[in-house]
């Protein structure tokens, strides 16, 4: 093992966290909205991130079934199972906030910790209604992706690097969403309600914002973004299970806390920091030391830089030190 | 629905604790939820058609016989869990699992106390049986041979140099990955990586790795449900390595989960396929018309591993003037059976390993299961052997 054989698989590496970092972006805008208008950690997040997959899995599916297909072309099956799965996950998202969150408000809870239980507990009932779903619909556990030749066909960049055409795809879609999201928060007039909302709750009704109508909203676009990471994480990495959200999941709220959570960009720029440092860690900690730390070691590592950093700047990369307000 | 049903039925009849004198249940041990729930199944349904077969005879000698599966979601606090509950069932005589070594490992420790005997249908981790515990038995082979059976092959049959070596972190996947790795170096092939992950969908890093080593061969130590995602990732990524495993692999779900990318994947394994098996002809046919779908490998093995229990029982029902044995004089039966199953004479040695385990080379040249067998290699367990 030379180093000349190190740098050369560094590239491939980059780009491999890029598309990791690009899902667990994705994901990670889905925490930090709602953190943003609740300041409620949404544990069932990564849950409507695995119904994305699971959706976007059926649609291939059912319009690609190749006795029959509705679909043929695999582009446009793939646009299919992404708007499918954009306004699935949404409208699960919204369910959870109006079915699990929104009572719970309306009591008027001061206690934390019981919204945050709850998300707890709807993660849990998600998984195992997919379980169910999973065992009567397909009876097995593991799903899979179909295969498109056209999405897996491989093109070579400069220093032997390659990538798939899905690859491309996941790129150019996360790019889409998130420069959208951006307009979307920044330039519309539901953007600057959800802003207005997320700073002061109270005092945006009084200006005439229906918070509550916001709030659902704030879920749907989370949960839209979910559910588009789902199915290209399902692309990917081809196997879907019920329990494909936990991790994912863990680590993209993880991402937002490093990008400082309630901060939209800061959430983006986690992600992808998050996919990089896992890639490399899990790629090239066998060879630097010996051995002796194995692939198995990438999450330890990511999280004791995440451990490192927030230590000295608790509020994350983009997180303002926002005092209490009295 | 049926499945469902008998599952239903046998939580029921366990729940209900009290003695019944003329009432005798087998349990199936295995996963029958979660990712590994295909094999598993296949092992609780082996064992079903075994146990109904018997019913008829155990009416003769004035028992009902009962099955009564469990699931252990391939999980060893899962196993312990259900361990303790069953063991409270003074009815329960014989436990036929379970899948993963790592669950039978922990769970035997609770049957152990009232020896409760279990005959294991695919448990190949070594310390299954080493640990000398009366009550545990196995029908299949063991990884310390399995491992090594598939260096050779790699190494003087396929001339492979350069093996990289992944594996699942649990009992089983570590050990026989490891067994496989120190043959290899003994036949002076180059072991250029011996990595776990428990990861189950991100493969990237590992497949990193590979770009920079160029294996010539990947070894995989662990069970189709991630073995089968990294192959196929592999494969899409441009690894043309071999790809070889253990009995872990071996099972029709690695073909739906690696799609194409099974092609030409090559195992070890201690179970057959059933149509290297003359006997087994008749039981696929009964197996695929009761529960629609073809008997896995292992629920050949799950089928004698419940015979072997049965025909322990009988023998010590009648050695009890025909009163209902204790579960000691069971387990002391089971090592004493000597019997023609399915998958060829079974005896065990003093640990409870068969006295002679076939071992089997099996490629899916054509990505379909069951592959093609390559070689069968007959061994005695260690300790028999010296």
């Amino acid at each position: 093992m030379t180093v000349a054989d190190l740098l050369s698989i560094l590239p491939q590496t980059i780009l491999e966290g890029l598309l990791l970092g690009f899902v667990y972006a994705m994901v990670a805008l889905g925490y930090t909205m709602v953190y943003g208008v609740l300041g409620l950690i949404n544990f069932a997040h990564s849950e409507v991130f695995m119904i994305g997959a699971v959706i976007g899995l059926e649609v291939f599916r059912f319009w690609g079934n190749p006795e029959a297909p509705v679909i043929s072309n695999p582009f446009l099956l793939l646009l299919a199972a992404i708007m499918v799965a954009m306004t699935g996950s949404g409208i699960v998202a919204v369910l959870i906030e109006r079915l699990a969150y929104r009572p719970l408000r309306r009591r008027g809870t001061k206690n934390i910790l019981v919204p945050m239980i709850t998300a707890i507990g709807v993660s849990f009932l998600l998984q195992d209604l997919t379980r169910i779903y999973a065992a009567l619909r397909h009876n097995e556990f593991n799903m899979q992706y179909r295969t498109y030749d056209a999405l897996n066909a491989v093109f070579m960049l400069p220093m032997q690097t390659t990538i798939q055409v899905k690859g491309i795809v996941l790129i150019a879609v996360s790019i889409l969403m998130l420069i959208g999201l951006t307009y979307l928060v920044n330039r519309t007039k539901l953007g600057k309600a959800i802003r207005a909302v997320s700073q002061d709750m109270q005092t945006a009704a009084l200006m005439g914002i229906n918070a509550d109508t916001i709030i659902s909203r704030t879920f749907l676009i989370g949960g839209a973004l979910g559910g588009v990471a789902g199915v290209l994480f399902g692309l990917l990495y081809t196997n879907v299970t019920p329990y494909s959200g936990v991790l994912p999941g863990l680590k993209a709220f993880i991402a937002a806390v490093l990008g400082g959570i309630g901060n939209i960009p800061g959430a983006m720029v986690g992600g992808l920091v998050l996919g990089q440092l896992e890639t490399l860690s899990g790629t090239y900690l066998p060879f630097l030391t010996n051995g002796n730390f194995g692939t198995e070691y990438k999450d330890v590592f990511a999280f004791l830089t995440l451990v490192l950093l927030l230590l000295f700047r608790p509020q994350g990369l983009f997180g303002q030190n926002v005092s209490e307000k009295v | 629905m049926k499945r469902f049903a008998t599952i239903a039925l046998g939580v029921l009849a366990l729940g209900v604790a009290s003695a019944q004198p003329n009432v005798i249940k087998i349990a199936s041990v295995s996963p029958l939820s979660g990712p590994q729930s295909g094999l598993g199944t296949a092992i609780a349904q082996g064992a079903q058609i075994a146990i109904e077969d018997a019913q008829a005879r155990f009416q003769q000698l004035g028992f009902q016989l009962q099955f009564a599966p469990q699931d252990d979601q391939a999980t060893p606090d899962v196993g312990v869990a259900v361990a303790r509950r069953i063991v409270n069932d003074a009815d329960l005589l014989g436990i036929v699992g379970h899948l993963n070594s790592g669950v039978a490992i922990a769970a035997s420790e609770i049957y152990k106390d009232t020896n409760l005997v279990m005959v294991s249908p695919a448990n190949t981790n070594p310390r299954v049986t080493d640990r000398g515990l009366l009550n545990v038995n196995r029908i299949c082979g063991r990884d310390d041979i399995q491992g090594p059976v598939g260096a050779e092959y790699a190494v003087r049959v396929l001339r492979r140099s350069r093996l990289f070596v992944v594996h699942d972190k649990t009992p089983y996947g570590q050990g026989l990955a490891e067994a496989f790795a120190a043959r290899a170096r003994e036949l002076g092939a180059n072991v250029v990586a011996l990595v776990g992950t428990e990861e189950a969908s991100n493969f990237q890093p590992l497949i990193l790795q590979m770009r920079a080593l160029r294996p010539d061969l990947v070894y995989y130590g662990g069970i189709y449900d991630k073995g089968g995602v990294l192959v196929k990732q592999m494969r899409e990524r441009g690894i043309t390595a071999t790809f070889m495993g253990g009995d872990g692999l071996d099972a029709s779900d690695l073909v739906k989960i690696a799609g194409s990318a099974s092609k030409g994947v090559l195992f070890t394994t201690t179970a057959g396929p059933i149509s290297t098996l003359p006997r087994a002809a008749a039981f696929a046919q009964r197996y695929k018309a009761k529960f629609g779908r073809d008997a896995e490998a292992y629920a050949v093995y799950a089928f004698d591993a419940a015979n072997v229990i049965l025909t322990a029982i009988e023998a010590s029902i009648r050695a009890n003037n025909g009163r209902k044995p204790t579960r000691e004089q069971v387990a002391r039966a089971v090592r004493e059976v000597r019997m023609d199953g399915l998958t060829g004479r079974i005896e065990f040695d003093s640990k409870g390993d068969r006295k002679l385990s076939d071992y089997y080379i099996i490629s899916l040249r054509e990505a379909r299961y069951p592959g093609e067998v390559l070689r069968v290699i007959q061994f005695a367990p260690p300790a028999a052997r010296q």
